[in-house]
């Protein structure tokens, strides 16, 4: 008898906390899926009021908007040209020059380094991601944008400003400032968080798939190349895309080394404008409706900009990803 | 709980009292123009200690100064450009200016240091359109005789923010630069037709201390502390004036504030033999009847005080006190147009 009902105290036991847990699972469910669904509709947001917001200044000015070089603050005339030139060709400079070092510590760090240094040289970089970009800025205007001027431009003007199709980008005015600066000064910014991403990314690679490379008779690089990327493509891209992420919407630190001016130049030692530069330097004066307008139009454009780039990398990925199939 | 009670009751005392004792003191809100920012900063500091009131001053820009007083958010707002009579009248605003300073062109030329250049307002806008582009240019060594100028290209250094100092410096090129008005104009930013643009007076100083043969423009405050060479300037009256506080006390003084209505004017280009050519002020801008009796009485009577006694202080920061007749002019357009 006794043993019956403490079955029975059991079997309801045992159900009420299938209950309690059933319910428990479908509050979680509830809140992470609001996590989820909180992403889309601030992403929605963003899109929708800076749509909105820049709706005048878009329907003033039409398709111009986006093949104007025109900014003119007087008279009222705004197009969006030289920004965007700008920011994607600082990001670009920023992705050449950051991807293949990170690239480099990544592997350094995963393959060669001694034990000993991993650690601190590891701890390094993320201490360089967390620096506030304002301090890149001075940096870069206070010690970098001096050595520019004086000795990296006149060099790059004699001896490379007169190559064939290159050289026009490398001839300018020896200001220090412009779209080369800052671009070096994004991919310094950028490098952390490549290298980082990277690094974590090929420690996941399973031993005994490299020692058997290894094993075959591979050396270091064909190890890397043939065995760590293609096992890791999909998140050194991730990571790679992070940075382009960071260094298209980056403001300080550009605002400081760029000129800051709306002109468009071939020349990357001319200086130039992007979007999030020219949003933070305008946005306090702009004293007029289609002003700030224009600038709130920008903004959505910086928005659509970092889509499409986002967009073609998971196209580009899944083109790979097939061609990875077939072969 | 009843212990907590007591402390709640105490606390209630205490904060009675403190409000007993400052019952003429108001805690007045306002925003704008970042040029008279660090002076209004200082003056509220002292103010404060003075008569208990106290003046919390936001800055953000003019633009943000005229929209914020215009929605009533602030007690009052601050603005380098002056709004005409029709503007004011439509928000129901009064104006006024607060305190005078100065701009001043700066260089970085080998072997030229403060006060060696001499330019002149056509000269300077030639050289912001960039029609002038060597500082060996027959244009600068004519008005420089004996000068050494090096066969160096000018690099023009502009400020990338919108700002009352590119007000009132593209607003005196208009007036002295017939090219410059009709191809650029005036404005708190404008579409700048050469060189490179830095973010507030800090900047372009930078800007201009880190590119060789540059030239810029920054209040006088920025270019002492940063020792720039700064350049003397040709004045309306045809005389060549260096920047500095007597100068730009001239400007003020023979500036035509009399015949100018709701003080709707820019000092630029005074007249006057010891005048400061690019001499600038920012105004500031309150309701006409306000809802706030005593906070208007309070503000007024802050500014009143800043006139009267804030002198010493503007000056130590670069700026100029008002003249006395300016003053004066002030205290009875508040009698005449303030309804307190």
């Amino acid at each position: 008898m006794s043993a019956n009902a403490t079955a029975i105290t059991l079997s309801q036991v045992d159900e009420q906390r299938a209950r309690a847990d059933a319910r428990a699972d479908a509050v979680f469910r509830l809140v992470v899926r609001g996590a989820g669904l909180f992403v889309l509709a601030a992403l929605a947001g963003v899109a929708l009021t800076t749509l909105w917001g820049g709706s005048e200044a878009l329907s003033t000015f039409g398709f111009g908007f986006l093949t104007s070089t025109e900014w003119d603050t007087v008279g009222h005339k705004f197009g969006a040209l030289a920004p965007i030139y700008g920011t994607l060709v600082t990001a670009a400079i920023a992705l050449i020059i950051a991807v293949p070092v990170s690239f480099g510590i990544a592997m350094y760090l995963t393959e060669l380094a001694p034990a000993w240094l991993r650690t601190p040289v590891s701890a390094a970089i993320e201490l360089l991601a967390g620096i506030p970009s304002i301090i890149y800025g001075m940096w870069g205007l206070f010690v970098f944008v001096p050595i520019m001027g004086r000795n990296i431009i006149p060099w790059l003007n004699e001896h490379v400003g007169d190559i064939w199709i290159i050289g026009p980008l490398f001839r300018g005015p020896p200001l220090g400032l412009g779209m080369l600066t800052a671009g070096i000064v994004l991919a310094i910014m950028v490098i952390p968080f490549i290298s980082s991403v990277m690094r974590e990314v090929f420690l996941t690679v399973p031993t005994r798939l490299k020692e058997s490379a290894y094993a075959l008779g591979s050396t270091t690089l064909e190890v890397v190349w043939d065995v760590v990327l293609p096992y890791t493509r999909t998140a050194v891209i991730g990571g790679i895309f992070l940075g382009l992420g960071r260094a298209l919407g980056e403001t300080m630190a550009v605002t400081f080394v760029l000129g800051n001016v709306h002109r468009l130049s071939l020349s990357l030692l001319e200086p130039g404008n992007s979007i999030a530069a020219t949003i933070a330097n305008e946005f306090a004066e702009a004293d007029s409706e289609i002003f700030r307008s224009s600038l709130i139009a920008l903004a959505f454009l910086l928005f659509v900009v970092t889509f499409i780039v986002l967009a073609a990398a998971k196209l580009m990925l899944m083109q790979l990803a097939k061609r990875q199939g077939t072969t | 709980m009843l212990t907590c009670i007591r402390h709640t009751l105490t606390a209630l005392a205490i904060g009675a009292t403190l409000f007993a004792s400052n019952a003429f003191a108001v805690d007045i809100t306002g925003a704008g123009s970042t040029f008279v920012q660090p002076i209004i900063t200082k003056w509220s500091a002292t103010y404060a200690e003075k008569a208990g009131s106290h003046i919390n001053y936001g800055g953000g820009g003019s633009g943000a100064g005229i929209a914020q007083i215009k929605a009533a958010t602030v007690d009052f707002g601050a603005s380098d450009k002056p709004l005409t009579t029709e503007e004011l009248s439509a928000a129901g605003l009064g104006q006024f200016p607060i305190v005078i300073g100065g701009v001043v062109p700066v260089v970085n030329v080998e072997g030229i240091k403060a006060g060696d250049l001499k330019l002149t307002g056509a000269l300077l806008g030639d050289i912001y359109l960039g029609k002038v582009k060597k500082w060996n240019d027959p244009a600068i060594a004519s008005a420089n005789a004996g000068a050494k100028l090096p066969d160096l290209a000018i690099q023009v250094v502009s400020r990338s923010d919108g700002s009352g100092t590119t007000f009132n410096f593209t607003n005196y090129l208009s007036k002295v630069n017939a090219d410059w008005k009709s191809k650029v104009g005036e404005g708190t930013s404008v579409q700048w037709p050469a060189g490179v643009g830095g973010k507030g007076n800090a900047g372009v100083a930078a800007y201009v201390q880190q590119i060789n043969g540059a030239i810029g423009y920054v209040e006088l405050a920025y270019a002492l502390q940063n020792k720039m060479a700064f350049t003397k300037m040709e004045n309306a009256a045809g005389k060549t004036v260096s920047p500095n506080l007597a100068s730009f006390a001239a400007a003020a003084s023979h500036a035509d504030w009399k015949s100018a209505k709701d003080f709707n004017l820019v000092m630029t280009n005074a007249p006057g033999d010891e005048s400061w050519p690019i001499t600038a002020t920012a105004f500031a801008l309150v309701y006409k009847t306000p809802k706030d009796a005593a906070k208007s009485k309070e503000l007024l009577s802050f500014f009143k005080w800043a006139y009267t006694e804030g002198g010493k202080q503007a000056e130590a920061l670069d700026y100029v006190p008002l003249p006395k007749e300016l003053a004066t002019q002030i205290e009875s357009y508040w009698k005449a147009e303030i309804k307190l």
